[in-house]
């Protein structure tokens, strides 16, 4: 009998799932979700939990349905089975109004920015205000300018996303991500692309708004910098599943062998 | 209305709806049979090459499609009124699609005006009817090569483009950060795109038109030897018959009443092509091939059954 079973823990769980929060903080919860493309079953039974207020990394090799998951908390995609609660509802037993108020208190930082090209950065980030609010144009002016300062591009707003560089781009899409001051963020590899400077920046600022707006987070990032700056906990997927979820501290020390074997020496020197 | 052997009808003339009759007369049909059958030959002929283009595959992909392209239709219709809050984009595209195609259209319109002036222009004289040819460029230019000829450049270029801008954006995921900004994509994407051409449609078939007959009359008085007044004058005649709603030539109606249609089918085909754009760059390219075919195909059906309506 394994040390596990011998606590008396359920060995379909991820390891370290004991760290639980009581249900009414829970405000992110993935049970047993299922998800294939074709032939192609990518989550295979994912379960896991983010309390409020907690920044969780998602850790996995490439192709192991990191992106995928977060795509289901925001509802771009569907499970196949199993639940995705946001705040204790079901993402896909939304109604389209449900969803799209939802989405309103939430912020999504794409991989690439996804910034619309042909709108300026500044019209990039009034874009939401403008569709789904009543704000003057002063007002978002003045809202532009503060998310542009936060994320220390204070000159950009005139410019073209064809025109600024991709770690500006990333900054661009955390501004717009941050501009409705959302209860919840997604970061889709924000680090991704970036130089090591850069990377650390970008870090350092999600770690701030994380401090000072208290907004529950999922992080997707391979980087253990990434990981070991921003996040309070740590799921690792592995083949389909949450294999082990941990805090931060305890997943850079790892005992899982497959978890071992993905961190190599990086994280016998964390 | 049927045609006997012992009076065949008279062969139809521009602009006197004789469609029915002339189709009556080639395919021979009894006096026994009922008065809609000649109406009915040209659809069942139809229906039967739909029928053998429904066995290959790629053809009912393209039918299975057409249910999503009026689902946009109508989403962009019931949208309508939020055109006021997109103005910008209404008339970005405006300029993308009129001013930056004038130049394409002219040129095509002028040349198709001088081929169907010298193609007709040789044989009328033939007969020494050469004189009639401003009645055959005009009714030709203004019910069907203008509206025709500018739906195919709009495909081409306009149509194209729109496809391969929302496919990009579709691939590079601007798409599905619209969605999670909770900001509608047809209102603010579609809506402005369809209107734009459904508006510069008309425009650029009437000076498709005009610049067709200028053409068809330049050859006319230059290769042909008719007079640039009986020209004129032959034109303007053929162009006499008032229709539609608005006070214009029945022709110069029709023609605009296609090229409206044929502005919406061209870019609801290619937004929602774009729209449904996956896998890259490779994704983008087919998706705006299909634009071209597609609107190119829907334009050509459409122009048929639009004829029919107008002119029967």
């Amino acid at each position: 009998m394994s040390e596990r079973e011998n606590q008396g823990l359920d060995l379909d769980e991820p390891l370290g799932a004991e760290l639980k929060s009581s249900s009414e903080d829970i405000i992110i919860r993935f049970k047993d979700v299922h998800k294939s493309f074709g032939r192609h079953h990518i989550l295979k039974g994912i379960s896991f939990e983010v309390p409020r207020g907690q920044v969780l990394g998602l850790m996995g090799g490439s192709g192991t349905g990191k992106s995928v998951t977060l795509r289901h908390v925001i509802g771009l995609l569907q499970q196949d089975s199993g639940t995705v609660e946001v705040e204790g509802r079901n993402v896909p037993d939304l109604t389209k109004q449900e969803l799209t108020d939802l989405r309103k208190r939430m912020g999504y930082v794409f991989q690439e920015g996804a910034l619309i090209n042909w709108l300026t950065v500044a019209e990039n980030l009034a874009l939401p205000l403008r569709e789904n609010s009543s704000l003057s144009p002063s007002d978002i002016d003045e809202l532009i300018a503060e998310k542009l300062k936060m994320v220390h591009i204070p000159d950009a707003g005139q410019k073209l996303p064809s025109e600024i560089s991709g770690g500006m781009k990333k900054r661009v899409g955390l501004a717009r991500a941050l501009i409705t001051d959302p209860d919840i963020i997604l970061y889709d590899e924000p680090n991704a692309g970036l130089d090591p400077q850069i990377a650390r920046s970008i870090n350092e600022l999600m770690r701030e708004i994380a401090d000072t707006h208290h907004a529950t987070a999922l992080v997707v990032e391979h980087r253990l910098e990434c990981i070991e700056t921003v996040c309070d906990e740590v799921v690792f997927l592995f083949g389909g599943k949450a294999l082990v979820h941990e805090k931060t501290e305890d997943f850079l020390r790892p005992t899982h062998p497959q978890l071992i074997e993905f961190l190599g020496p990086e994280a016998r020197n964390a | 209305m049927i045609a006997s052997a012992a009076n065949p009808p008279p062969p139809p003339s521009v602009g006197d709806g004789a469609m029915g009759s002339s189709i009556m007369a080639l395919a021979d049909i009894p006096s026994w049979a009922p008065a809609w059958l000649p109406d009915a030959l040209p659809l069942a002929f139809a229906a039967g090459v739909f029928y053998v283009l429904w066995q290959l595959e790629q053809f009912r992909d393209a039918i299975a499609n057409i249910g999503s392209r009026i689902d946009l239709a109508w989403a962009a219709l019931i949208r309508l009124h939020h055109l006021p809050k997109r103005l910008r984009w209404f008339f970005e595209q405006l300029y993308q699609s009129g001013i930056q195609n004038l130049h394409v259209v002219l040129l095509v319109g002028l040349f198709m005006g001088m081929i169907v002036s010298l193609q007709t222009g040789i044989e009328l004289a033939r007969f020494g009817q050469e004189g009639q040819i401003g009645t055959i460029v005009a009714a030709s230019m203004t019910r069907e090569m203008g509206p025709f000829i500018t739906a195919i450049v709009l495909a081409a270029t306009t149509g194209s483009a729109l496809a391969a801008e929302l496919g990009t954006m579709s691939v590079s995921d601007e798409l599905a950060a619209l969605d999670v900004m909770s900001v509608d994509k047809v209102s603010f994407l579609v809506l402005p795109r369809i209107a734009a051409l459904m508006i510069i449609g008309p425009v650029l078939t009437v000076l498709c038109d005009t610049i067709g007959i200028f053409g068809g009359g330049f050859v006319a008085t230059s290769q042909l030897g008719v007079g640039w007044a009986q020209f004129i004058t032959t034109a303007l005649e053929a162009l006499q018959e008032q229709g539609g709603v608005i006070p214009v030539p029945m022709d110069v109606y029709a023609g605009l009443l296609k090229s409206f249609v044929f502005g919406g089918i061209i870019a609801v085909i290619s937004c929602a092509s774009g729209l449904e754009a996956r896998g890259g760059a490779l994704g983008v390219g087919r998706a705006t091939s299909r634009a071209v075919r597609d609107s190119i195909i829907a334009v050509i059906v459409a122009n048929y059954f639009l004829t029919f309506f107008l002119y029967r």
